[in-house]
């Protein structure tokens, strides 16, 4: 094997890949052969290292350097400066804040990561995805070496039970339970599945997992095939993740010729084989039930249960459904040892959890931390604060199934028990920030509209149900709701949790309950004074020009129903009765002289 | 005629990857997705030789083909532009973006322009949060959106 002096890292994660580090990763070849290096620099491609604010990223080690938000044209200076003469472009560096004085060179050294554990994500934007040598170099595949010849199925169950592992898709069930109840099952067949169709909007970490350490996961299902008696496993994948799907496609044909995967593995006798079915846009198949309907083929809806997957599942038979991200952790449970990983986070909640933090943020991304750790400690310190100096209102996690949490409750631990206590839950790991300019009851819309779009329409209370929902809270945000809506809410809330048929339709009603728990008032003032406290939506608004009109005519020109008038160098005013509020007239204002009320 | 040749073609193309699936268990999905690759949409008839061709109902063809959003029954336009709605995007204003680019093409979310050039759709969440909001147009990514961006990144597809 060659060995190089330096190694240019470069993030080919969606986020990186979407704002052009393809290119970067060309053009560097491409520098670095001209300038003869060659044989002394590699560019390598990795999954996502989390900080996408600063995308694309690239690092260039041994020194560790994290540069950020590259163009192509700093790629030449680079390999100029750095690669060629050795000194560290400064002004491409990754900076904390704008006016930060001090050159954070590495990564480690940074607020965003300096708090952070990363075991899930512990490969990603470390190692070449698509290079199954640079995965075996960070251990992979030990953990099924050892699983394969020093322990017996039984110990393999005990192990992830005794960890205390939970699952990282939403529920939070027992990871160990799971194993052991299809270990219990008698059948010919059994299957292990993996849940990759990452449905809540703003949850992207699994895909990171298979977009920047595919081997986990395979590495995983092969333990978990061995612990449960199953030789085949299925994983379930959007298809609106391609780069996922293929570095997986890769990395399962590489499993196969180094003989990690099909028959025989490691010179045992168990055989264990990995298919990748796609699915085709449906939210309702993150459900158990309705995955395994939609592998098999079928329309994509749940049934009751029992019986469970355990005993009937994939195919019919019995099936051990795990999320990717539950799956990353078991090599090193296997690895390292239970105690070693209930060691880290709290006592019902061990280990650690990967969120995606997004919206009004500073430093959105991938981050993964502790069980136990303050939300405050996630958007404060790793997450920056809130920008352009707005204030924070709330954080949504849980997505469509879970809630709004807001400031005063900040100081809550990350578990899932205290998650559901405050009326959301950890969910798949989407964290969004929202500042005051958002609306709740807007936002509670907007989530109503996201489930009566996804519901599969076969039992009646989320079918039927979320749709009354959202027509009350349309009603609401128009300025046309009654005294009696947020009563109407609740009833409808209550039924629809106690009767609906899955996990979709029972927790569909929780952005609103939770939403009418904190943040009542703003229902109240829609409603009663038909007014929006976050000035947001746009029916219950009022454009008004203020005196620091110059009277320039530019809003009267763009005003489409002619509600402006006035004189050049006058003062200009709003017909309220004739302005359909489209706020087109305060986007065109060079003076700010248009406010809404 | 060259027409016919191609459509004879691609119903060939449709019955090998038909072949291919025939021992596979829950192939219908598989087959229904390369079908949509092939033909660009599942229309009526595609979903008739499905059925005779995997032995199910066509009834079973046309309820899974319905189900899933993934599957159009009908063309879609040359140049999908798909606006991500998921929360990021949505809290950090990709509605006033869609508004925008549905004021720009003249047509509503999912419609497609008389001239079959442009489809809007409103996507589930792309994952690219941190380029929130962010708008896609076949393969090509726009993040960071602002609604007065719309008309000049259109404007490069309608020369195209």
């Amino acid at each position: 094997m060659d060995l190089f002096r330096a190694h240019v890292l470069v993030c080919a994660g969606t986020g990186c890949s979407s704002s052009g580090s393809l290119e970067l990763i060309k053009r560097f070849e491409e520098q670095i052969e001209s300038s003869g290096l060659d044989k002394e620099v590699k560019v390598i491609r990795t999954g996502c290292f989390g900080l996408c604010e600063a995308g694309p990223v690239v690092i260039v080690y041994p020194e560790g350097t994290f540069y950020s938000r590259i163009r192509l044209e700093d790629v030449d200076e680079i390999v100029a400066e750095h690669l060629l003469k050795g000194r560290i472009v400064q002004h491409l560096v990754y900076k904390e804040k704008a006016d930060d004085e001090e050159d954070h060179v590495t990564l480690e050294e940074i607020d965003f990561y300096r708090t952070q554990k990363r075991l899930a994500l512990r490969n990603c934007g470390v190692i070449d995805p698509e290079n199954i040598d640079e995965a075996i170099a960070f251990d992979g595949y030990m953990a099924l070496a050892k699983a394969l010849n020093e322990m017996t199925r039984e110990e393999v169950i005990d192990e992830v039970l005794k960890s205390g592992l939970r699952g990282r898709g939403g529920g939070g069930f027992p990871t160990g339970l799971k194993w052991k109840f299809t270990y219990n099952s008698v059948s010919d067949q059994k299957y292990v599945a993996c849940n990759a169709d990452e449905g809540d909007p703003g949850a992207f970490m699994d895909r990171s997992i298979l977009e920047g350490d595919p081997h986990a996961l395979i590495e995983a299902m092969a333990i978990a095939g061995y612990a449960i008696g199953a030789t085949e496993g299925y994983v379930y994948v959007r298809a609106e993740y391609p780069i996922a799907v293929k570095r997986l496609e890769i990395a399962i044909e590489q499993a196969h010729e180094y003989g990690l995967l099909g028959k025989g593995i490691m010179g045992t006798d168990f055989n264990f084989d990995l298919f990748i079915r796609l699915g085709a846009g449906a939210f309702v198949c993150g459900e158990e039930t309705a995955l395994m309907a939609s592998i098999d083929g079928r329309r994509g809806e749940p049934r009751p249960r029992p019986p469970f997957p355990a005993v009937k599942g994939l195919f019919d038979k019995p099936t051990m459904l795990n999320n990717v991200e539950t799956y990353a952790n078991i090599p090193q449970i296997i690895l390292k040892g239970a105690d070693w990983f209930s060691s880290i986070g709290t006592e019902k909640s061990t280990g650690t959890k990967v969120f995606a933090l997004g919206g009004k943020i500073n430093n959105t991304g991938l981050v993964e931390v502790p069980m136990g750790t303050p939300l405050r400690e996630i958007i404060y310190q790793i997450g920056g604060g809130i920008p352009n100096g707005k204030k924070f209102k709330a954080v949504q996690t849980g997505g469509p199934s879970g809630g709004c949490i807001p400031a005063d409750l900040l100081d809550v631990s990350i578990e899932y028990d205290t998650l559901i206590e405050i009326g959301s839950m950890m969910g798949s790991g989407g964290m969004i920030v929202m500042d005051e300019d958002n609306c709740m009851v807007d936002i509670a819309r907007f989530f109503l509209d996201f489930t009566v779009d996804e519901s599969c329409g076969k039992c009646a209370p989320c079918r039927i149900g979320t749709k009354r929902m959202l027509e009350i809270l349309e009603r609401i945000v128009e300025g046309k709701g009654e005294e009696d809506d947020i009563d109407k809410l609740e009833t409808l809330a209550r039924n629809i949790k106690e009767t609906a048929l899955c996990g979709l339709g029972q927790t569909a009603p929780n952005p609103v309950l939770s939403t009418l728990r904190y943040f009542r008032d703003e229902y109240e003032a829609h409603i009663k004074e038909k007014r929006c406290p976050a000035h947001h939506c746009q029916k219950l608004l009022n454009y008004e020009i203020t005196d620091k009109c110059r009277g320039c005519t530019a809003c009267a020109k763009v005003c489409p129903v002619h509600a402006i008038t006035g004189s050049v160098k006058e003062i200009h005013k709003i017909d309220i009765l004739t302005c359909i509020k489209c706020g087109a007239c305060m986007e065109k204002c060079r003076f700010g002289a248009i406010v809404k009320n | 005629m060259s027409n016919h040749n191609e459509d004879h073609e691609k119903y060939e193309k449709l019955a090998e990857v038909m072949q291919a699936h025939k021992e596979q268990k829950g192939a219908l999905m598989p087959v229904l997705q390369e079908a949509q690759g092939i033909f660009g949409c599942v229309p009526m008839d595609v979903q008739k030789i499905i059925a005779e061709g995997m032995g199910v109902t066509l009834s079973e063809v046309y309820g899974v083909a319905t189900f899933y959003s993934q599957f159009s029954l009908e063309p879609k336009g040359e140049f999908v532009c798909g606006v991500c709605m998921g929360t990021a995007c949505y809290v950090k204003g990709a509605q006033k973006v869609l508004d925008k680019l549905c004021e720009e093409l003249t047509i509503n979310v999912g419609q497609t322009t008389e001239d079959r050039r442009f489809t809007i759709q409103g996507t589930r969440c792309l994952g690219a949060c941190g380029l929130a909001p962010v708008m896609m147009i076949n393969d090509d990514v726009y993040g960071r959106l602002t609604p007065d961006e719309i008309p000049t990144i259109i404007a490069k597809y309608k020369v195209s």
